[in-house]
């Protein structure tokens, strides 16, 4: 039975590689989101605006305007001469943050005592404009260590470990890996059976000795060669390309993207099995993929939800491939780091596959 | 005459990039009768009729329509015009009634006229009491019907209908017959292109094309006149009637023959004397006598002759051998077959037994319950109760092993479109666990029989129709199945192409292969042993044909062909239970 | 390209009855906008709250004591207080913590000598760059906290300080969800007006019911119409709803008129039914069309709009890119809508690219909607 498994995956394979088109399809938007998204998704705040309203002529506030505008969050610096003013840029969104320098700033400072600065921060972007008040922040901070006469008794020095220049694309690409092969290999198994099923080959592979678990078999595999391809394709432009450093196994990379493939693949073969149509089929993985990755951590970390939703991205697959991935790339991960995860893989994997195949049969007849 | 005319075709040419689909075709279309447009697959059929709705624009030459330019005139042309394409879409998400009101919106049929409309149309169907059932519910005639009602409103001046009949039982057919010749007699022009010459016989006047050429134009008796005197009948035969047709196809003076029934029907060349019987071992009573011709006869006398009637394949395949303990009297066998569909019961107790190299036929009206039956026999639906067996295996519990002797080959293009011809063939071998030099000859062995080494490259779904049949039935035979099963095999296909299936499984049938065949095609009905007429989800009736036609003549009908009997057994069904309740 | 009335409300009221009947239709239209809504409202939270911090001190003098219970006194950190750093490291690398406090033994010693050389070390998982940052200045805030107090106790002057006093504008409690909302309704509307109709004209082809159409009275128009309108209104019920479940059940301010916002759909969806349609028109198959519509709609209305990732920050051809996503205008001003109100100078010159770029897919799809079998 082994050849007629070839055989399905072969046609698979055929299906998916004979026309112009298809062939396409699964290339172009792997190209597209590589060069695109990596150099897109950053939450890093640069080439920002920042007014600044300066009523004070003292030398501490014009040194303090030099050093805000020599940070890579702000290269545009604003100076603006009215309250008025300030407010209609920030309105307009023409500046993030705006910072109002009073006329006593240089004389309370010469005197000793706390001098006061005003920031009007636009909180719509409250995001990007937290990150950029931040580093506004700390240059004022070692601006006024600066001027404090005695050293502080104690400091804080940081590293960055795995990361040491908080480089955002590391964090972006092994995401990439999990949502690129997603779309692949989730479309490949939801779509191509409800195809079948409309287009009548459905029947004419029913009739013949193969049984519902080859079927599927033969959906999965495909689809698995798909994502490994898929997520190769990106970590390979990940180290070469972006220079991204890869610390843990190749092995278990594979291995890791197999694991998570098969649960993918439950999911497909679930929607399909449940669609009547490809658009349903299609609109329904859809359905399942858009929560998915917002709640995997792409975007923002799975620690900061709210419990329920911390249990459902417990069993969201992305969620643990995009843990591992990130641990194979920066941490160094082995078995036993990237075991945690992978398990929940493999039951989400045999829970979807497990219904998947119920529906089948029980539609099939 | 002239101002009949409603469609004037004139020097029209169509290409499709190199591909030249019709050249020169020049003609003049009749109001107020049905014309006929018929010719081998690939004869332009289609192409002419989307010219003349205009949703193709010609390369070269002129059509009008009642006067209009089908591109220029396109919109008062459309009010003209009802166009009823090969695939009708319906909106299967909608119900008939929401079908229907959508295209008489989109007509203009409103206030009174919908009301009457809508009545004669749904009575004419049978679907009024489906009115709110969606129609990807509907059974694929009811289909049909449907989508032809949808075309007839707003009574439209002309119609074009392409292979309105597809799929379409003969009660229905007959039907559908009628009512387009009263909106013809009603001066509409109506033109219906057809793979059937039964039912092109019936027009007024005909179009024969081939290969995008007008090869004749006028009334089909002129043309069946013609071939008065060639056409006969090969009667009380003793023997293989199968074998006697193979072997009077080989003699130079026959250009053409089927079965029909227990006899043999044969056309001769032109000023061609008798066949002499020797040749033919029809045995000692058999006997020739003189029959009707039919436009069959002359279509294919125009292409230059029918194929020989010795298949190739048959130099392929084995002799089957039945198992130690199969029944050769029951190689597929049905007992008290059941199948509920929730309160509808589509097969209700169905018994039959199938011997070894018999070929079988299950008729029926469209919904009576037929494919429901044939899906239980080849496992593709479970039965509620009762079973069936093939190869003496129970298909409940033995599905994969009984499926390995089984063939299948389904009305619906059911190859991968998308995949070459070299690689549905590679693929539908492997599944049926067929691997190295034996899959190679195999498959080598279903090139040259079918002819396909030109196209092997070729993707599946942009064969010609013909090749696209021969394909699939290549990839259901390369297994070597004792048992094929044929679910509208024919469906849409021209006579040349049919007979060249039918020869194919003739071959087959004396090796021993057992054929279950269902179909809506009465000359296909001929070919048969044995047919089981299914109505209701009962098999009200079995037996040969002929012994079915006995069954219903009388003095009214006292040659009953196979369709009178088909629809004979059915309205007698349908009394009788009126008489019960 | 005339439109007869009766034609066109016949091809609307079927086309709403397929996507009425479709329970895929329905889920993404109804059900799958408030699961987003929900799940960026409080599942995508970037103001990292409280984060896990490894803290190892191996002084026990008093002031490393003093430090370690600053930071736990802190709002923004959850300690988790071991005594082996090897062992910690290994819980970052696992990541649960995401952060790491080491104090020598000396520590104590170190700030008494008063030099400076006592060093507060951290360590952060650089694999998440965001909270990286959050942690590295949470210790820095801590670590200011505990000297301000340390000198208070001891009576040391206080050095010269500034005070930077913060407001934020429009969204003074920094609730992150009053933003993403907004922007999370510009991608619920991508997904309708794109992906929903990317199918649609395809479909329609694949089943033969195109055919059928073609040859009745129905004008390009009609046909194009047909399949604009009844999605449009879609579009619009969904951000009705949107709205009502934003504003009434999540308590995302609105501060724009209810009208505004509808105006400014209705110029994004104008981009999106055009683009959707014209895949659809197109390509004539489902399953390219659908994929296409991902790529070209569904990945930049989310990557390149601006609602999750600045604009700003991206490398210049990037951004000059993202001129083309109609997205990146429709959550400007949803955005402005939501939180500041009719701001005109960011509104109209957002709304005039939505509608040059509507009129631009929308006449590019009535380009393409032939009448015939082969053009035109």
């Amino acid at each position: 039975m082994w050849y007629r498994l070839l055989t399905l995956i072969r046609k698979e394979m055929q299906y998916l590689l004979r026309n112009e088109q298809s062939r396409r399809l699964m290339i172009v938007p792997v190209i597209l989101q590589l060069v695109l998204f990596p150099l897109a998704a950053t939450l890093e705040v640069k080439n920002n605006s920042l007014a600044i309203y300066n009523q004070d002529s003292g030398a501490p506030a014009i040194e303090l305007v030099q050093r805000l505008s020599s940070t890579q969050a702000f290269t545009h610096i604003e100076m603006v001469h009215g309250e008025g003013e300030l407010r209609a840029l920030i309105d307009r969104q023409q500046a993030l943050i705006g910072i109002t320098i009073p006329p006593d700033f240089s004389r309370k400072l010469a005197s000793g005592q706390s001098a006061p600065l005003q920031a009007i921060i636009d909180g719509r972007r409250s995001n990007s404009a937290q990150i950029g008040y931040g580093y506004a922040l700390q240059v004022v901070q070692a601006f006024g260590a600066d001027l404090a006469a005695a050293p502080t008794p104690a400091s804080v020095s940081v590293r960055h470990i795995y990361n040491p220049n908080l480089e955002y694309r590391w964090f972006v690409l092994p995401s990439l890996v999990a949502i690129i092969t997603t779309l692949g290999s989730l479309m490949i198994t939801a779509l191509s059976l409800a195809r079948e099923r409309e287009e009548g080959n459905f029947e004419q592979l029913m009739v013949s000795p193969l049984t519902p678990a080859y079927i599927m078999v033969g959906k999965a595999v495909p689809a698995l060669l798909v994502a490994l391809m898929q997520g190769s394709v990106i970590a390979l432009a990940a180290v070469w390309i972006y220079g991204m450093p890869f610390t843990g196994s190749v092995p278990l990379f594979v291995l890791s993207i197999l694991c998570y493939g098969l649960s993918l693949v439950g999911f497909g073969l679930f929607i399909s099995a449940v669609s009547s149509s490809q658009q349903q089929a299609f609109l329904g993985s859809f359905a399942f993929m858009a929560p998915a990755v917002i709640l995997s951590g792409y975007v923002a970390p799975v620690e900061n939800m709210p419990l329920p939703l911390r249990a459902v991205s417990m069993a969201d697959p992305i969620t643990h491939f995009i843990i591992i991935v990130k641990g194979l790339f920066l941490k160094g991960y082995g078995m036993a780091e990237v075991w945690p995860h992978l398990w929940p893989l493999l039951v989400i994997a045999a829970a979807t596959l497990g219904l998947a195949y119920y529906i089948f049969v029980s539609r099939s007849q | 005459m002239s101002e009949d005319i409603a469609i004037r075709l004139e020097g029209l040419c169509q290409r499709f990039g190199d591909n030249i689909a019709l050249q020169g075709l020049s003609a003049g279309l009749r109001r107020g009768v049905i014309t006929g447009l018929v010719g081998p697959d690939g004869a332009g059929k289609t192409t002419l009729m989307r010219l003349m709705a205009g949703l193709l624009k010609p390369s070269e030459g002129k059509i009008s329509v009642e006067g209009l330019d089908p591109i220029a005139d396109a919109e008062a042309m459309r009010l003209q015009l009802g166009y009823m394409p090969q695939k009708f879409g319906l909106y299967e998400d909608l119900s008939v009634l929401e079908n229907l009101t959508l295209y008489a919106d989109l007509r203009g049929v409103l206030g009174e006229a919908r009301r009457q409309s809508f009545e004669r149309l749904l009575a004419f169907t049978d679907l009024a009491r489906f009115t709110d059932r969606l129609v990807g519910k509907l059974s694929g005639g009811m289909k049909q019907k449907l989508g032809l009602a949808c075309t007839l409103l707003g009574s439209p001046r002309v119609l074009l209908l392409d292979e309105p009949c597809v799929g379409v039982d003969p009660i229905s057919r007959r039907e559908l017959w009628k009512m387009v010749s009263t909106l013809a007699d009603g001066g509409m022009c109506v033109v219906w292109s057809t793979a059937y010459l039964d039912e092109a016989e019936l027009c007024d006047d005909v179009l024969l094309m081939n290969q995008g050429k007008l090869e004749y134009s006028g009334s089909p008796q002129a043309l069946m006149d013609s071939m008065q005197g060639r056409s006969l009948l090969l009667k009380d035969i003793s023997g293989n009637h199968r074998l006697v047709l193979q072997r009077a196809l080989r003699q130079p003076e026959v250009i053409d023959g089927v079965l029909q029934g227990a006899a043999v029907r044969l056309v001769l060349k032109q000023h061609a004397a008798w066949p002499d019987l020797t040749p033919l071992a029809a045995g000692p009573t058999a006997r020739l006598e003189a029959t009707r011709p039919r436009l069959e006869d002359a279509f294919i006398d125009l292409l230059g002759g029918g194929p020989g009637g010795d298949s190739p394949l048959t130099r392929h395949m084995p002799e089957v051998r039945l198992a130690e303990g199969v029944d050769p009297e029951a190689v597929i066998e049905a007992r008290r077959l059941t199948r509920r569909f929730g309160d509808f019961i589509a097969t209700d107790q169905v018994d039959f037994r199938i011997r070894r190299g018999e070929i079988f036929g299950l008729l029926g009206p469209n919904g009576a319950g037929k494919s429901t039956t044939f899906k239980m026999m080849c496992g593709l639906l479970k039965p509620s109760e009762g079973e069936g067996r093939v190869m003496g295996l129970d298909l409940k519990k033995s599905a994969s092993q009984a499926r390995q002797q089984l063939g299948y080959m389904a009305q619906k293009f059911a190859l991968y479109a998308n995949l070459s011809v070299a690689q549905n063939l590679t693929f539908f071998s492997g599944i049926y666990g067929l691997r190295g030099a034996e899959q190679r000859q195999r498959m080598d062995d279903m090139v040259q029989v079918f002819a396909l080494g030109d196209m092997l490259d070729m993707n599946a779904g942009e064969l010609p129709l013909g090749f696209k049949q021969r394909l699939a039935l290549a990839c259901a035979l390369m297994h070597r199945p004792p048992l094929l099963f044929l679910d509208e095999p024919t469906s849409g296909v021209d006579p040349v192409t049919r007979r060249e299936f039918w020869t194919h499984i003739n071959g087959l049938v004396d090796k021993g292969v057992t054929v279950m065949v269902t179909t809506h095609f009465m000359d296909e009905a001929e070919y048969c042993d044995r047919i089981g007429l299914v109505y209701r989800g009962r098999m009200i009736a079995a037996g040969t044909p002929d012994e079915l036609k006995a069954m219903v003549a009388g003095e009214a009908l006292p040659e009953p062909t196979m369709e009178d009997a088909f629809i004979e057994l059915v309205t007698r069904d349908d009394r009788q239970r009126e008489a019960r309740a | 390209m005339s439109v007869n009335l009766r034609r066109l409300t016949a091809l609307c009221r079927k086309e709403t009855r397929q996507i009425v009947r479709d329970p895929s239709s329905v889920l993404i239209a109804f059900v799958l906008p408030v699961i987003l809504l929900f799940i960026y409202g409080y599942g995508i939270n970037l103001d990292a709250n409280r984060v896990r911090l490894g803290i190892v001190s191996l002084d026990q003098g008093a002031e490393a004591v003093r430090f370690v219970d600053t930071l736990k006194g802190s709002p923004f950190i959850e300690p988790h207080v071991g005594n082996s750093v090897p062992a910690l490291l290994e819980e970052m690398k696992m990541g649960r913590v995401r952060g790491l406090v080491v104090l020598q033994d000396d520590f104590s010693a170190k700030v008494r000598q008063g030099r400076g050389e006592a060093a507060i070390q951290v360590q952060t998982d650089g694999a998440e760059p965001n909270t990286a940052n959050f942690v590295a200045s949470y210790v820095q805030g801590a670590a200011q906290l505990w000297l301000a107090e340390r000198r208070q106790d001891l009576g040391l002057p206080a050095p010269p300080v500034i005070e930077v006093q913060q407001r934020f504008w429009f969204n003074p409690t920094t609730v992150s969800r009053n933003y993403l909302v907004p922007g999370s309704i510009s991608v619920i509307m991508t997904i309708i007006g794109a992906l929903l109709t990317s199918l649609v004209v395809a479909r329609e082809w694949e089943r033969g019911t195109m055919e059928a159409l073609l040859s009745t009275p129905v004008t390009r128009a009609e046909l194009l119409l047909s399949k604009i309108l009844p999605y449009y209104l879609l579009g619009l019920a969904a951000m009705c709803l949107c709205v009502a479940v934003s504003t009434l059940i999540m308590g995302v301010p609105l501060r724009g008129s209810l009208v505004m916002l509808l105006v400014v759909t209705s110029l994004f969806l104008g981009s999106g039914l055009g683009l959707g349609l014209l895949l659809s028109t197109v390509t004539r198959n489902q399953f390219v069309a659908a994929q296409g519509a991902l790529t070209a709609a569904f990945l930049p209305a989310i990557m390149l709009s601006g609602f999750v990732f600045e604009i700003k920050s991206m490398p210049l051809p990037v951004q000059a890119f993202t001129y083309l996503v109609p997205a990146r205008y429709f959550v400007s001003a949803l955005q402005t809508l939501y939180q500041a109100g009719e701001v005109w100078a960011i509104l109209l010159p957002n709304m005039l690219f939505l509608l040059i770029s509507a009129l631009f897919w929308l006449g590019l799809t009535a380009a393409r909607t032939w009448r015939r079998l082969d053009g035109n």
